[in-house]
Parts: structure tokens; C-alpha cells; sequence
């Protein structure tokens, strides 16, 4: 399911050792917050981790959660992300029932959703789509009456909207 | 110059100035063990480790020093547990080093193996498991710098025995926050912040400073005295703040909270703008938050940025080291001041606030009956240990109800001679607690004050103090209870007293100190007190115990009950309406 209003997006970057998403997920255990979704992997410099995490305010006020999570020493920047200001993908791959008369349809609303097919079966299709999590949804829905036979979500990624007049500027600095 | 892992670690706690470890070897940290014999450096061989866990607590809170303590793995570290999380809640910088089985033996059940940073991770602020010998300068450096910069607080470095078995090139770092990139505390307070901040101390008209532990931690008590001479602001000091701000000043109105005295409780109520410096708005401080001072402004000033706004929402958040803050403040204020008396603008006269305040300490002060003969009040021990001893003398609790008499009759006059466990409430806290604080003033007479309840629960450690010559001084006061929870049960629990009776003479404390290796004395009447008293005074060479018998009926008074609302202080019967 897509995050609702009570759902924030934090982009945090750690140092990337050991351990450092079991203390992450422990604070947020210890402090009793709750984790919507969590996406870890290195950065471009791999001395750091990008942790994206949709955190679920209701549980606890968003500051409270962004100061504790500061407190960590191996974490070293905490942006939350605006959906207004942030471009957003989840990855989801799915298996669905799809026997050859009805495998033209699930072909159809994967390509219209502009995902792609993994793997064919007899009577299966495994698909992937790198969507907007509500997009996802929509999938799940339209795809549901065909038979899922299994699901699996990454978790949000997002990045900050990159500034277009910044941009034209480097543009134009480059033309210069 | 090679080293070993275990060299290294010695050499590393040697650079760090320490001058004493309390601990106690075994398996996986038996190469560490070796090279103390050389080093100059004291160790302190405990009884049990949470002993030494305690004791380093105890060292560290007399001297603003961090606390060293070495153990091994497993069940040694486990053992550890409870004084890390005591020491993570009252803020006590701490760095523990525990042994670990061999790093190809992590993770398979190895003898004497435990998750040791998994384990610690919530209750240190930060925790390291060294992977190679390279590493231990480095680590060692971090962990101090961590502890005790900041909010201070435990630490933890857990070095597998193949690691301290290790070779390595020695090394010493220059800079330990070179390699920790998200650790950056703040110090300063925000300019404007503080501004704001003399602005609403300057309009205020029933003002309250709020001083919490961080003005221990901080070092700021000669700060808060110059803030309090110039405002005329009176200070309640908190449980973990006793001795930061002198009983002795006419400004000072004692211990808020739970069983703080009536008017502590009552000008924070009351008061039109708490200055928090260095507290947390703790749930013993507060009683049921949405009644807490409902009408004042808060000036919350913190180093952990966390507690802003994490159980009362300030008008003025100040992220900073105390002491910083309060001298700028002072600044601010001072010249404030000069530009007011140039354009003729007067600051809210507080003798109406003061008025009230002093109404309230000659209604309900803290007091109590003792009959001139038969059975002792424990209060009355508590009055007579502070008038016979020194005045800079360090007082150590448990937890209970003798740790709420200590803190209320005791007169505290100087930062850092009230030692005790705030936040996580240790019982078995003083014993251990009370030789780490003689072991770091040994000039200063050192009386832990215990009951019978919690010196059950570590008095094994009088056995290391008498073999260690740590003459320290312990009260039992044995009302042959566990008391605070026998007080619920008679007041919440319609008197049906469940597993609280511990009979007042099993053990034999006496016999048991005796055979700990200690002077042992017993008191059953108020006359004997003094005596008794007198006697412990001169002994200089061991360990002194007495045993206080007192009255099992006796309660803590005043009490807000959990979860009631600081309004409705219950006062003792002897403090009521100017008392009797």
C-alpha cells in the first residue's frame, strides 16, 4: 500500500559498517516509532549508506523521531523529503496467474503501467514495475483478479526535485 | 613499535589519563589482563561485575571524570547491563570494555558468548566491536571523546580475544572526531535564542529556575550562582541536581517532584515561567504532564537537542552546554540591564512572587516527629549523619524510601556530594557506588546511605572495599522492608502488604559486615545515634557499617501520587499547616 497522510519520507545517510540499520530499526523499536517502509543500500561514495524510511507520525511526533535518530553517532544527515519536492520510485515484482488465453491481458496492463516481464511460465507471469507507490497500487488492484501468487515491495526510494533554474544556470555556464 | 591488541588497549587507557579500572577478568579478556600488571594504572578487583559497573558510575560522578570498567563476555557483560542503562539515564560518562570470544567463534554459540553490542546498543550511546588489533588506538579515543563530550554517557568497546592476541603498530590519533563524521555536538546556544530567552526572564513575574543534572554534568554550578544573584530568581534542584545550586542560599527551595517539599512542588506550579536548565521534565518531576505548570513559559536549555520539546513543548529551545548558555545569558541580562535603567524601563518587582514562596516554606516545611525515646525515625539518623560530618561530605543512596530522606534532609552545599540512581532507580546502587566515589575522592568522608532492601542486593563489594582499603561508610537504615513499596502498598494497596517483609535481624548485618571485613555497629534508639556515629568517624582503615534500626511504618512525605497532578501534594502528618 502507498503511505498516507500520516506517513512521512526521511532520507537519512549513515556511515556504512556493521550494524548500523540493527541500531537504526533499534531506536525506532526502543522509542516505540513506527517503520512503514525501509529501503538501505551504499551510496556512490561507499563509505555511506542512503537509508529511506517512511515513517508512520502517528506514533510519534516527526521531530522527536528525526532528533533521536541524530543522536546515532553513525548517522550523519536526516532530510525529510516532501512528495511535492521529491520524485519517488518503490520496486515491486509479482507473480500472476496467467493462463495462455488471459496472458495477452496481464502483458497489456504491465506494459501500460511501463514495466516489463522477468519470466514466463505455463500458467505464471513474473513481473516487475518501477512505479510511484500509489501507481503500485493500482497494479495490485487491476492485476488482483487474474490471481497473485506472491508480491514483493522494495520500500520508497526518493530524491529531492532537482532545482530547474539551478539547472538552466549550470546549463547556461556550460554554454558559456 | 609493535604491540599487542591487549598492549595497545593499556596503552590507549594510559593516554587517556586514566588512573583507575574496576573489573574483573576472565576467558575471553584474559590477554588484556596481562599487561595491567605492568601499567601504572589501579585496578579495583570487584566482587560482582554490576559492582564495578557501579563503582565506575560512582567515580565518575565525583569527579566529572569518566568511569572505567573491565569485564569479560557472556554472563560477565550481561552482568554489566544494569549499570550501563543506569548510567545511559543520569547521563554518566562511562567506558566499558568487555572481552568477546575469538572473532572466528562469533555467532556459533561459543562458550561464554553473548550479542554484547546487540545487547547494549539501547542503553550506551554509542557501542564498538573491534574487529583488528589496528583499530584499538582509534576506537579507545573515539569512545572517550563520545562519553564525555556532549551528553555524556556510557560507552562500550567490546575487543574479541583474538583481537587483544593481535599485533598492531602502535599509534596514537590526534584528532578522536576525525573518524566519527555524525557525531558533532552542539555547545553554544543560538544568539537569538538567548536573547529571547533574557527577554522573558525580564518580564516575568513568578519565575522558577528548574535545575536539573546537566548543571552537574556541565560544571555550570558557579554559573547558575551568578544567574541566580543577578536575577533574584529562585532555583529548585532536582534529584540529580542536589548540590548544584547550595541549600544553604536563601534562593534555594530544595528537591521538586514526587516526594520533593511542598514549595518546590508549588512555585513550578505556580510559577509564570520555568527556566529549565539541564533537566528532562521528568514523569517524578512533572506528575501528570498536562497539569504541569499550566501556566508558565518554558526556557528549555539542553545539549541534547532531543529533549526539546520531548515532554513539554519550551517557548525558548536553547540547544547548548549549560555552562556556556548561562554565562551568555548572565551576559545578556547584565547588559540588558544597563540599557533598561538608561531608558528608565523597570523590571516586574518579584517580592510579591518571593512573598508567596516564603508563605508556603513557614506552611509546610519538611518535617517529622521523633519521640525523645523508643523507636528511631530514620529521618532523625539522616539529620544527625549531616550535622556530624564534614560539610563537602559525599552522600551515596539506593533506592526507596531512604534515598527520598537522604535527598530531603541532607543539606547539600557543594556540586557533586550527592550521588544516587535518578532515572533507572538501581536498587544495590550505594554500596558499589560509594567506593567508586571514595576511590576518586579519597580526602572526602564518603557515607553511603542504604536500606536494608537494596544492601542485600550488593553488599558483596564491602568485601572489595576492606581488601582494597576504600574506608567507606555505610548507614543501613533497616526498617526490615522493602519500604517505598510497602508505603504503596499501604496507600494504594489498602494495606494488603504482598512480599515486601524482609525481618529486620536475616541477615545478622552485623555478623555479615564483621565477616566482610568491616567495623560493625548496630543503633535501636535515638541515643545510641550519636555515639554510633562518633565511633564510624574515626575509623580510617575499613569499611564502617551501621546498622540503623527504624521505623517500619514510616512514610515519605510530601507524595504526589502517580499519575495526580503536582496540585495535589499529600503532606505528611507533622507537616501540615505550619506542622506541630
Amino acid at each position: 500500500m502507498a503511505p498516507s497522510s500520516r506517513h512521512r519520507l526521511l532520507s537519512v545517510l549513515v556511515e556504512n559498517r556493521s550494524g548500523v540499520l540493527a541500531r537504526v530499526a533499534g531506536l525506532f523499536s526502543r522509542r516505540g516509532y513506527n517503520i512503514y517502509s525501509l529501503a538501505v543500500a551504499p551510496t556512490d561514495d561507499e563509505r555511506f549508506s542512503r537509508i529511506t524510511v517512511v515513517v508512520d507520525v502517528e506514533s510519534a511526533p516527526l521531530e522527536q523521531i528525526v532528533k533521536q535518530l541524530h543522536k546515532l553517532v553513525n548517522v550523519l544527515k536526516i532530510v525529510e523529503l516532501d512528495p511535492y519536492a521529491a520524485v519517488e520510485r518503490e520496486l515491486m515484482m509479482a507473480t500472476v496467474s496467467a493462463d495462455p488465453d488471459k496472458r495477452g491481458q496481464v502483458i497489456e496492463l504491465v506494459e501500460v503501467f511501463g514495466g516489463s516481464i522477468l519470466d514466463v511460465g505455463v500458467d505464471q507471469l513474473t513481473v516487475c514495475l518501477a512505479e510511484e507507490p500509489s501507481r503500485l497500487d493500482d497494479f495490485e488492484e487491476l492485476v488482483r483478479p487474474y490471481g497473485i501468487v506472491s508480491i514483493q515491495r522494495s520500500g520508497q526510494l526518493a530524491l529531492p526535485k532537482l532545482d530547474r533554474r539551478a539547472r538552466l544556470r549550470s546549463v547556461a555556464q556550460r554554454t558559456a | 613499535m609493535k604491540l599487542t591488541g591487549a598492549q595497545a588497549l593499556i596503552k590507549s587507557l594510559e593516554m587517556q589519563g586514566v588512573e583507575v579500572i574496576f573489573g574483573m577478568p576472565g576467558g575471553a579478556i584474559l590477554p588484556v589482563y596481562d599487561p595491567i600488571i605492568d601499567s601504572p594504572i589501579r585496578h579495583i578487583l570487584v566482587r560482582h561485575e554490576q559492582g564495578a559497573g557501579h563503582a565506575a558510575e560512582g567515580y565518575a560522578q565525583v569527579t566529572g571524570r569518566p568511569g572505567v570498567l573491565m569485564v569479560t563476555s557472556g554472563p560477565a557483560a550481561t552482568n554489566v547491563v544494569t549499570p550501563l542503562a543506569d548510567a545511559y539515564m543520569d547521563s554518566v560518562p562511562l567506558v566499558c570494555i568487555t572481552g568477546q570470544v575469538g572473532t572466528q567463534s562469533i555467532g556459533t554459540d561459543a562458550f561464554q558468548e553473548a550479542d554484547t553490542t546487540g545487547i547494549t546498543m539501547s542503553i550506551t550511546k554509542h557501542n564498538w566491536l573491534v574487529t583488528d588489533a589496528s583499530q584499538i588506538p582509534t576506537v579507545v579515543a573515539q569512545a572517550f571523546h563520545v562519553a564525555t563530550t556532549g551528553r555524556p554517557g556510557p560507552v562500550l568497546i567490546d575487543i574479541p580475544k583474538d583481537v587483544s592476541n593481535g599485533t598492531m603498530e602502535w599509534y596514537w590519533p590526534e584528532d578522536p572526531a576525525a573518524g566519527l563524521p555524525g557525531y558533532r555536538p552542539t555547545l553554544r546556544g543560538h544568539p537569538r535564542m538567548v536573547r529571547e530567552a533574557a527577554r522573558l526572564i525580564g518580564e516575568a513575574e513568578r519565575p522558577v529556575i528548574y535545575a536539573g543534572g546537566g548543571i552537574l554534568k556541565a560544571r555550570a554550578s558557579a554559573a547558575l550562582a551568578r544567574l541566580v544573584e543577578l536575577t533574584g530568581i529562585p532555583v529548585v534542584t532536582t534529584l540529580m541536581a542536589r548540590g548544584a545550586f547550595p541549600d544553604d542560599h536563601p534562593l534555594c527551595l530544595g528537591m521538586p517532584g514526587m516526594h520533593g517539599n511542598f514549595t518546590a512542588i508549588t512555585a513550578l506550579q505556580k510559577s509564570d515561567l520555568l527556566i529549565a536548565l539541564g533537566a528532562r521534565f521528568d514523569d517524578r518531576v512533572t506528575g501528570r504532564i498536562d497539569a504541569f505548570a499550566p501556566d508558565a513559559k518554558v526556557i528549555h536549555v539542553d545539549v541534547d537537542p532531543a529533549e526539546l520539546g520531548k515532554v513539554r513543548q519550551p517557548d525558548v529551545p536553547i540547544v547548548g552546554d549549560c555552562r556556556l548558555v548561562i554565562e551568555d545569558l548572565a551576559e545578556v541580562i547584565e547588559s540588558e540591564r544597563v540599557r533598561s535603567a538608561e531608558s528608565g524601563r523597570q523590571a516586574p518587582d518579584l517580592g510579591p512572587w518571593m512573598a508567596q514562596v516564603r508563605q508556603w516554606q513557614e506552611r509546610y516545611p519538611l518535617r517529622y516527629d521523633q519521640p525523645e525515646q523508643g523507636v528511631l525515625k530514620p529521618q532523625f539518623v539522616i539529620e544527625r549523619l549531616r550535622d556530624a560530618t564534614p560539610d563537602d561530605t559525599i552522600v551515596v543512596s539506593g533506592v526507596g524510601q531512604h534515598q527520598m530522606w537522604a535527598s530531603q534532609y541532607w543539606k547539600f552545599n557543594h556540586p557533586n556530594t550527592w550521588v544516587n540512581s535518578g532515572g533507572l532507580g538501581t536498587m544495590g546502587f550505594a554500596v558499589p557506588a560509594a567506593i567508586g566515589a571514595k576511590v576518586g575522592q579519597p580526602g572526602r568522608t564518603v557515607w553511603a546511605i542504604d536500606g536494608d532492601g537494596c544492601f542485600q542486593m550488593t553488599a558483596q563489594e564491602l568485601v572489595t572495599a576492606a581488601s582494597e582499603r576504600i574506608p567507606i561508610k555505610v548507614a543501613i537504615l533497616n526498617n526490615a522492608y522493602l519500604g517505598m513499596v510497602r508505603q504503596w502498598q499501604e496507600m494504594f494497596y489498602d494495606q494488603r502488604y504482598s512480599e515486601v517483609y524482609l525481618s529486620p535481624d536475616l541477615p545478622d548485618y552485623v555478623k555479615w559486615a564483621e565477616a566482610m571485613g568491616c567495623v560493625a555497629l548496630r543503633v535501636e534508639s535515638p541515643e545510641e545515634v550519636d555515639p554510633a556515629i562518633d565511633k564510624a568517624s574515626n575509623v580510617d582503615d575499613r569499611p564502617v557499617v551501621i546498622e540503623f534500626r527504624t521505623d517500619a511504618t514510616e512514610m515519605v512525605y510530601p507524595m504526589v501520587p502517580a499519575g495526580a497532578s503536582n496540585d495535589d501534594v499529600v503532606v505528611g502528618p507533622a507537616q501540615g499547616e505550619g506542622g506541630h
